[in-house]
């Protein structure tokens, strides 16, 4: 590369300013734990009911079982997605991405980048997509996920989703080994910002969690997502969700999950998302889907009389 | 005659779909081209990650022209009473062109000749879209957009051309024409096809091998020249290699590094980092050993090939690392305290804990070590091995590299002091892990993987999850069947139905119907003939390798000269027995005629030892010296005789025959016609 290599934050500024031309509105990061930018309202609630959406942001996502109490080159508690979702997914949306590779100054003739079939799902979520992880050199870097299912509904219209890894991304640019070595920006480096809270976030995630404590949450959270759900607070829901989502990670990651188990409280876990993305389409098929501008779709999707005309998929028995 | 070429030009469709999906769309153009009666020679395929095409050689220029015949209405309704055409048939003949006097009766029915002029090719292929492309189905759909059409991945362009001239068609918002599109990266534009001919060699100009056996070819020839110039061994896996030939339109391999260090770590686990998440051929030195080096293929040409193999080296090291962490983390960890918190992960919430999955084991294995013979020394590695068995769940390698559970067992387990059988066996006792999978070598082994599999099945339906249709979330289908073989390969003999019931719980009568079909499956791959294999798996004792062995001695003797007798004089006997309501005890006093006493010298005779005599001789006992026996039987007594006391004995007499046959199997149920 010719110019001087792009730091993480330039990298980040790069994205944001591509993307905000192609249609994606520039959000912030979500102020609740997540695993990864799909848990984002803006990616998840949005994906369902037939408006149209694009929207972009950098979504610091939390895997307590990936933590690896900062001394692995490349495993993080925590790292950086910058995640794209366009909805409906243009039809040139590979183009752009290659694109936007281009524009951080990745040159494909210079790399290998390949589309490898990753069919992603997030069973907890009832999410499912089809799609690829991008490899560049043998990196995923990427995951680019064409949404069928949303909440265990199968949405109207589909989202493509983009996830950049932005440290698997940073290293590709600027060619180090590990993440700690990165340049987050002015000088500063990853590891002096991050090495050391992923050093406790791991010593805690595995270590000293308090076990009783995390199942009491998750039940507690877990009705107060329920509750709000009843009352048809679909946001503040989806916040508790989130929390009992992230709750449940840690008592994985502590080992106190069995593989049987899991499945029970994926499917607790499950349930409230089906509920939740039910309800936001519901409550925005109330105010009209605002953003459905096309006439053509208005006239499919809310006929004549203004209803919504899909009939939403009954809660999993 | 005429080319047609077809290209549909899609985004990166899944590795294992490509080849699949190329032969089915030859398939469909094939009956499509039939159906319309167009003839041509022959398909030619070609196919990448990213396009799907067919030249169809040698086409007609329309298809063919036929006379064929309509059937109209009968004889009966065609005149009426003063014998004029009637109003049916002068319907049906002006709907067909013609008067009812060009009418032709054959039978019952008046016809009408119809001549069906031949299409245009063209005309034909302009429903290509409909017809062919879009009546494919995948094991995968997607929808993209607004549309609700569902293809294996988005379509983004399509090539038809017959030689030089555009078959025009639209699909979703695609309309056919004659630009292809080159590599990805090496030749990103539009390619204009001027003639269907020009395909084959104006692609591999533009950086797109379309022949995909040729690009198979390619991608081995590098990776063997690499291979033999670094003084490597490697194989060429076969569906690593067809994975790889279906991520790549243009190949270049290149050679990739490790640091030695990493070779500390067990060769499984690099393989499988290297060839299950990299994909890439491991290689080996001239002694065998692994080798710190890779063969990985680039989607491209050898430009810039250095950014690609330092990158894929960062990769593995990447891997290896978090591979060498849980390597030398794991054995610090105590194998003991590692099973003590076993009791904490469910085997199944209503089934309990994985540690009460291995205490019922252990208590399984015990009994089957008894009847797999197993010296006391083995019987101790028995009992250890299923003390400790499932340990390596809770090792940092086996969460990482779940596929490798077993296989790190056994490395933790020796590297701890367990002696070989006891750590093979912890290694076994998943096996098979496919229908045809290696089954385990060692008998400790074997005895583990046969209890594992026997707990889970009486577990699961003990409490009601019972598989039903296509629904079999725990595998249970694949675990009896593993079962099966292994019982069969070992050659134990017991009955499984008395076997189970020495353990507490429900469902038992459902575990045996459960277990009966898949053996019949298991039969049914191997053998044409249902009603031997229904007579087999229904032998009197639930004995599964008498039931597999039985089934292909008595299939093996099927053509034979005597086979049909017997088994004739056999199952009158069954019947005969059937049809009684008691059966009484034998009085040797009570017989009248030598025949009888010779048939009971001949049961008596045979009854010693008979159980689990080898199916062969007990097929060969039971057609030369049972079944002329029971004739000669048949042929001089009436077993239905007047004396209720007699007839009582002959009775009780067959129902000793049928016991012995019954262990073979229910001969009755062979249709003998």
């Amino acid at each position: 590369m010719a110019n001087k290599k792009l730091a993480f934050q330039d990298i980040i500024l790069t994205l944001q300013g591509f993307w905000s031309k192609q249609g994606a509105n520039l959000m912030q990061a979500y102020d609740n734990e997540v695993g990864a930018g799909t848990m984002s309202p803006y990616t998840f609630l949005r994906s369902n009911g037939p408006e149209p959406w694009g929207a972009a942001y950098v979504q610091p996502s939390r895997r307590p079982a990936d933590g690896r109490y900062g001394e692995n080159p490349n495993r993080l508690f925590q790292h950086h997605q910058f995640q794209v979702v366009l909805k409906p997914s243009p039809k040139n949306i590979q183009e752009l991405y290659l694109q936007s590779l281009a524009a951080l100054g990745i040159d494909a003739l210079e790399h290998d980048i390949r589309f490898v079939e990753d069919n992603w799902e997030n069973p907890s979520m009832g999410c499912a997509g089809i799609g690829w992880e991008v490899w560049i050199d043998g990196q995923e870097c990427t995951q680019f996920t064409y949404f069928q299912q949303v909440g265990g509904i199968e949405v109207d219209s589909v989202t493509s989703e983009i996830t950049y890894g932005l440290e698997r991304i940073a290293t590709v640019i600027q060619e180090v080994d590990s993440v700690y070595d990165l340049e987050w920006g002015n000088g500063v480096a990853y590891g002096d910002i991050f090495k050391e809270p992923e050093y406790e976030h791991s010593k805690f995630a595995f270590e000293e969690s308090n076990q009783e404590l995390l199942l009491k949450l998750f039940g507690e959270y877990e009705q107060e997502a329920l509750d709000l759900l009843d009352k048809g607070l679909v946001h503040p829901a989806y916040d508790y969700i989130l929390k009992s989502s992230h709750t449940f990670n840690l008592l994985d990651a502590r080992g106190a999950v069995s593989v049987t188990e899991r499945a029970g409280y994926m499917h607790r876990v499950r349930t409230m998302a089906r509920k939740v993305a039910k309800t936001f389409i519901e409550e925005r098929a109330k105010l009209g889907f605002p953003l459905l501008k096309d006439e053509a779709l208005r006239e499919k999707y809310l006929g004549k009389k203004g209803k919504y005309t899909k009939i939403v998929e009954g809660e999993e028995k | 005659m005429t080319n047609y070429l077809l290209e549909i030009g899609l985004e990166e469709i899944p590795a294992h779909l490509v080849t699949p999906s190329i032969n089915q769309l030859a398939e469909r153009m094939e009956a499509f081209l039939n159906e319309n009666r167009l003839k041509f020679d022959k398909i030619i395929k070609f196919s990448t990650p990213r396009r799907l095409a067919l030249i169809v050689e040698g086409l007609s220029e329309s298809s063919e022209a036929i006379d064929e015949e309509v059937k109209g209405p009968s004889a009966k309704i065609a005149k009426d009473a003063e014998g004029n055409w009637s109003k049916a048939i002068q319907g049906f003949s002006r709907g067909q062109g013609a008067t009812p006097d060009d009418l032709i009766l054959k039978g019952d029915y008046y016809y009408a000749k119809k001549h069906v002029d031949g299409v245009k090719a063209e005309e034909i292929l302009s429903k290509v879209g409909d017809e062919v492309i879009a009546k494919m189905t995948f094991s995968t759909y997607m929808k993209w957009g607004n549309n609700d059409f569902l293809f294996v991945r988005p379509i983004q362009w399509i090539v038809s051309l017959l030689e030089d001239e555009i078959v025009a068609f639209d699909l979703l918002d695609v309309t056919a024409n004659r630009f292809s599109r080159g590599h990805r990266f090496l030749a990103n534009v539009e390619i204009e096809l001027k003639n269907a001919n020009d395909y084959a060699s104006k692609m591999p100009e533009n950086f797109v091998l379309v022949d995909a056996e040729h690009r198979k070819a390619e991608i081995s020839a590098q990776i063997l020249a690499l291979a033999s110039e670094n003084n490597w061994q490697v194989t060429l896996h076969k569906d690593l290699l067809e994975e790889v030939n279906n991520i790549v339109e243009y190949p270049t391999a290149f050679v990739g590094s490790f640091d030695p260090k990493y070779l500390s770590v067990p060769a499984e686990v690099l393989v499988t980092s290297m060839r299950d998440n990299q994909r890439y051929f491991e290689v080996y030195n001239q002694e065998g050993q692994l080798a710190p080096n890779f063969i990985s293929v680039r989607n491209g040409n050898a430009e810039h090939i250095e950014n690609v193999v330092l990158g894929n080296e960062k990769v593995l090291v990447a891997r290896l690392e978090d591979a060498e962490f849980f390597w030398k983390e794991d054995q610090k960890l105590k194998i003991e305290d590692l099973v003590a918190k076993l009791g904490k992960v469910t085997f199944h919430a209503k089934i309990g804990s994985i540690t009460e999955h291995m205490a019922r084991t252990k208590l399984i294995a015990a009994k089957l070590a008894d009847i797999a013979g197993l010296t006391d020394e083995e019987k101790v590695d028995v009992a250890r091995s299923a003390e400790i068995y499932k340990f390596d769940l809770l090792t940092g390698m086996v969460g990482e590299f779940d596929e490798l559970q077993g296989v790190m067992g056994e490395k933790y387990a020796l590297l701890a002091g367990e002696n070989a059988n006891v750590a093979a066996a912890i290694r076994e006792h998943y096996m098979p892990t496919s229908a045809d999978g290696q089954l385990p070598e060692t008998k400790v082994g074997s005895v583990l993987a046969a209890a594992d599999k026997i707990d889970s099945v009486l577990s699961f339906f003990n409490v009601g999850l019972i598989p039903s249709g296509s629904n079999d979330p725990y595998a249970l289908r694949r675990a009896v069947q593993g079962l099966i073989r292994i019982i069969e390969k070992m050659n134990w003999h017991f009955d499984l139905s008395l076997f189970i019931d020495q353990f507490e719980g429900q469902n038992h009568a459902e575990i045996l119907e459960f277990v009966k079909a898949r053996v019949q499956k298991l039969l049914l791959e191997k053998l044409d003939r249902y009603d031997i294999v229904e007579a087999a798996i229904n032998s009197s004792n639930f004995d599964i390798t008498n039931m597999m062995e039985s089934a292909f001695v008595i299939d093996g003797h099927k053509l034979h000269e005597p086979f049909k007798p017997a088994i004739e004089n056999v199952s009158r006997s069954i019947n005969l027995v059937k049809k009684a309501a008691d059966i009484a005890e034998i009085n040797p006093a009570l017989f009248e005629e030598d025949t009888e006493q010779a048939l009971y010298d001949a049961v008596i005779s045979l009854q010693n030892q008979w159980t689990y005599k080898p199916c062969e001789e007990k097929f060969r006992a039971i057609v030369h010296t049972l079944a002329p026996a029971i004739e000669a039987f048949f042929d001089n007594v009436m077993v239905m005789a007047e004396d209720l006391a007699v007839r009582d004995n002959r009775i009780a007499l067959l129902s000793e025959v049928v016991a012995l046959t019954s262990v073979m199997a229910d001969f009755s149920l062979i249709n003998t016609k």
